[in-house]
Order: structure tokens, then sequence, then C-alpha cells
């Protein structure tokens, strides 16, 4: 089956490795992905903070590019750039005048018909269905999901998971054999848009999150966006000066997970590229002692 | 007792006013219930809490208004989106702190503190703008000339590079034409002037 991609920039660059086990999977549960055709930066922080419409114009015409060739589903596996393509979307749909506007600075037809999906939702959608059959080695890991913030909020717009404990990664861990803890920093923010400008923050907010993660036993963090995944992985150097300790839980894409259980080379995966190494030992969940009828208490007739 | 006109909100000069009419988003419906800096990751750094920020706006004094404006924790932001997702009135902080950073920086009333925020902004919409795509390479070198912080992600870089994780060059779309009237039309042809 045929579905669009708009990958976004970082998907190019610095999370090629996103890029590579987004494809690889496809590939693997027969999703042909065509990319946005001529697509361009979707503006991120920088464009909502300096010009608002700007940080219109610039999803829009993505979105203009894909009705033009018909593409009607399309998928968006960086959280930063679903966010800004689904807030177009809704803003220009709640507002004609608006709307009228932004298609004449991009000079093209903006109808706002298209079916925007995060991979989690790509994945529930055209990966589930067919998993069993093709998971060759379980994912006996025992991790913490981390969704950040755009793949869950604003909520009105997304109308994605709940927003507080959101469950769609860990679901897809549990299906693949793993298992996914209860921890505090699911959707707590890892600092994005302030990696180069304010770089101690970053250390600090992500340090958070390695902190709390590996305090409760996981062995590795799963993502769904290429910021989280450059913070929490790259800024590794930053976070150990925050949390004056070396963590060392690697940081892995939930597609990364799904490939390994589906046995594709690590390399095809792009895991080589990640700056904490991918280590991990197997992990079986304890099974819990089967509940001992309880003794019939005497019965007390005072 | 409280009349119901005191419950409607106008739309008059002030910075709350303005904030109505260009993002309808009504501050002066916030009742302090702090949630917004309870939740908020960064309000440790910031110089006024996100509740105190609307506090202050309600006021509508100038002398409130221009220490909002020139506050750090508007930039500092991260649109996180985790103080709307709490608020019980809904009001869409994040939506407001993106007028207010609009307004702070044409009024060029930018914090201190925030300059390398701005310098980045500024140079990522540069590096789009050429070549409708971001080019990490040429953004990292012209930020770093920017803010003159020359000596930071030395080591980062090059790993990076031996990881295949930077392009080399700038992926050019056919649409630069394209991109350069989108810029023109919405910044109005002066990026090159407020460097």
């Amino acid at each position: 089956m045929k579905l669009g991609i708009y990958p976004g920039c970082s998907l190019t660059g610095s999370a090629r490795d996103y890029n590579e086990s987004v494809f690889a999977i496809a590939e693997a549960c027969d999703i042909q992905l065509e990319q946005v055709p001529d697509w361009n930066c979707c503006g991120a922080t920088a464009a909502h903070n300096m010009n608002k419409e700007l940080s219109l114009a610039l999803p829009a015409r993505i979105l203009a590019q894909a009705e033009k060739v018909g593409m009607t589903d399309i998928v968006i596996p960086c959280a930063a750039c679903y966010s800004r393509l689904m807030v177009t979307q809704h803003e220009l749909n709640n507002d004609p005048v608006l709307k009228n506007r932004v298609s004449e600075i991009i000079e093209m037809d903006f109808k706002g018909t298209t079916a925007i999906l995060n991979v989690v939702q790509m994945i529930d959608k055209y990966v589930t269905p067919v998993l069993k059959d093709k998971i060759v080695k379980n994912f006996s890991h025992k991790v913490a999901c981390y969704y950040g913030c755009l793949m869950v909020r604003p909520y009105k717009v997304l109308q994605y998971d709940q927003h507080e404990d959101p469950q769609g990664m860990d679901n897809v861990i549990r299906l693949l054999g793993g298992t996914a803890i209860d921890w505090g920093y699911k959707v707590e923010c890892c600092g994005a848009g302030l990696t180069m400008s304010k770089t101690e923050i970053v250390g600090m907010l992500s340090g958070k999150i390695v902190k709390d993660a590996t305090r409760r036993g996981a062995q590795a963090i799963i993502v769904a966006c290429p910021m989280c995944h450059s913070n929490l992985d790259m800024r590794r150097p930053a976070i150990n000066e925050y949390t004056k300790e070396k963590m060392d839980i690697p940081v892995l894409y939930i597609t990364d997970a799904i490939g390994m259980a589906l046995g594709i080379d690590e390399k095809k995966l792009g895991l080589q590229r990640h700056f904490v190494p991918v280590k991990m030992a197997e992990y079986i969940p304890p099974v819990p002692e089967p509940k001992k009828p309880k003794a019939k208490e005497p019965i007390n007739n005072l | 007792m409280s009349s119901a006109s005191n419950h409607e909100i106008h739309v008059d000069n002030s910075l709350s006013g303005l904030i109505l009419k260009h993002t309808e988003v009504p501050v002066q419906k916030c009742y302090q219930c702090g949630k917004c800096s309870a939740g908020c990751p960064v309000v440790n750094e910031m110089d006024y809490p996100p509740s105190l920020l609307l506090r202050m706006l309600q006021t509508g004094t100038p002398e409130m208004e221009e220490k909002v404006l020139r506050s750090y924790s508007i930039w500092l932001c991260l649109s996180c989106e985790q103080c709307i997702s709490r608020c019980p009135m809904e009001i869409d902080i994040p939506k407001m702190m993106d007028y207010l950073r609009q307004v702070s920086y044409k009024k060029k009333m930018v914090n201190p503190k925030a300059k390398d925020i701005v310098r980045f902004h500024k140079a990522f919409l540069d590096s789009i703008k050429n070549t409708g795509r971001l080019y990490e390479i040429g953004l990292t070198l012209d930020f770093k000339l920017r803010s003159m912080n020359l000596m930071q992600d030395l080591t980062t870089a090059p790993s990076m590079i031996a990881k295949g994780k930077l392009g080399l060059f700038p992926e050019m779309i056919k649409g630069t034409k394209h991109m350069a009237k989108i810029f023109a039309k919405t910044t109005g042809l002066k990026s090159e002037d407020e460097k």
C-alpha cells in the first residue's frame, strides 16, 4: 500500500537514523512511502516565535504540495513537524479569512483536507495488524516510553492519546514482547528548541528525564521525535554534567524497537549512528506468584 | 457583588486587549490558580512565572506591560504546551507568548539574556529562506558567528559527521523562488537588515 510522507529537515541530517528505521519497517510491512513533492522546512519553533504568518505559510505550502498531487494521507515522523502541520491545518480550517490570506501568500490552493498521521498512528494503522506473523525475535527489554510534548499536546488540536499518560508506544512495546514501565517524565519537555542557544537548560530538562528512566530500571528510552532523540542521546555530556553521574542508558526510536523485533539488520536501522551505544541485556519480567486461596477465618460469634 | 458586566472582556488598546484582538486569548479570564506555573518545565529559570505574567497583563498599566515585553520569560518559554493542557480556563498561554515575542522583537525590547535565543531563531529562518530546507552545518556556523559562542559543540560536530548525521552540503528545493516570495510577503523583505 502507498502512503505519503513528510520527512522534515532533521530526517535528512541529524536524524538520518530515524529516517532509516522508518523506511526499513515500512518496507518490511509492504508500505510504500512517497515523499511530498519538493517539500520545504515547516519553520519549526523559529517561525512561530518570530512571525505568525510565516509560521502558517510554510506548513501550508507543504500541505498544498501534497494536495496538488492527490496525496490524501501523510505520515510525519518528526513530532515537531507533526505539531506544526496539525496546528496550521486546524487554525486555517477554523478561520476562513486567514485561510484566504495564507493561500494568497503561498499562491496555491489550500483545502486543508489532508489526513495527518504521527508515526505511532501509522504503526497502529498499518504495522500492528501484520506484526504478529513478522516478529522473529521478541523485543525482551524493559523500557521507558517517552512522548515529550508535541505528539500529545495541544490535545484540542491533535486529539491523540491521553495527554498526561499516553499509551500508544507502550502498547506497541507490549505487542513486541517488551515491558513498558510507569514513570514520571513521559510527557515532560526535553528542552527542544533551546538545544543550541541554551544548552545548559536542555542538559537539566533532559537530565531529569534520563535520570528518572534509569532510576526506575529502564534499559532504554523509547522516543518518536528527532528533537527528543538528539537531546537525550547527543546531549549526554550536558546531561551528565547536570546529573553529576555518567548515564549510559541508550535512546531508541520506536521504529528501531520494531525493526529489531522484525530481525532487520542493525545497520539498516541506523543504530550505529546513535551516540550512546545500543546494548541491552534480555529482560524477562518476573511471573507473579499465583494467589493462594485465603484460609477461611474462624467466625467470631461474639 | 459582581455584576455580569464585570465578566465581559473588552478589546481596548491595552496589551491584553491587543492579545485578545490578535490571538483571541482571554488574559482577563485567569483567576491565578497557578497550574501553568506549577507545570512549567522552565519556571525556575524565568524572571516571572507564567501566571504572574497574566496577572501583570491584567493590571493594564504601562509599567507592567513594559516589564512583560522586556521579560526573559517570554523567550524562555519552550512552547511545550503543558500550561494550556492544564489550564481550567483554557487560556492559550503558548499562543499569547508567540504574540508577546513578536511585539517585543518589533519594539526592540528583547531581554538581553534572550539575545542568543533570538539570534538562533534568525539564523534558522535565514537558512531555510535561501534553500527551502534547513542546512544544519550552515545554521551551526552562522549561529556561532552571531553569538560568538565559537567553542560550543566543538566536540559534538565532528562525531556527528563521523556518524553520518550531518549533511555536508545544503539540500536545495526546486521551489526556492517560491520560498523567497513567501518570506518576502510575510516578513516584508527585511530579513537581512536586523542582524
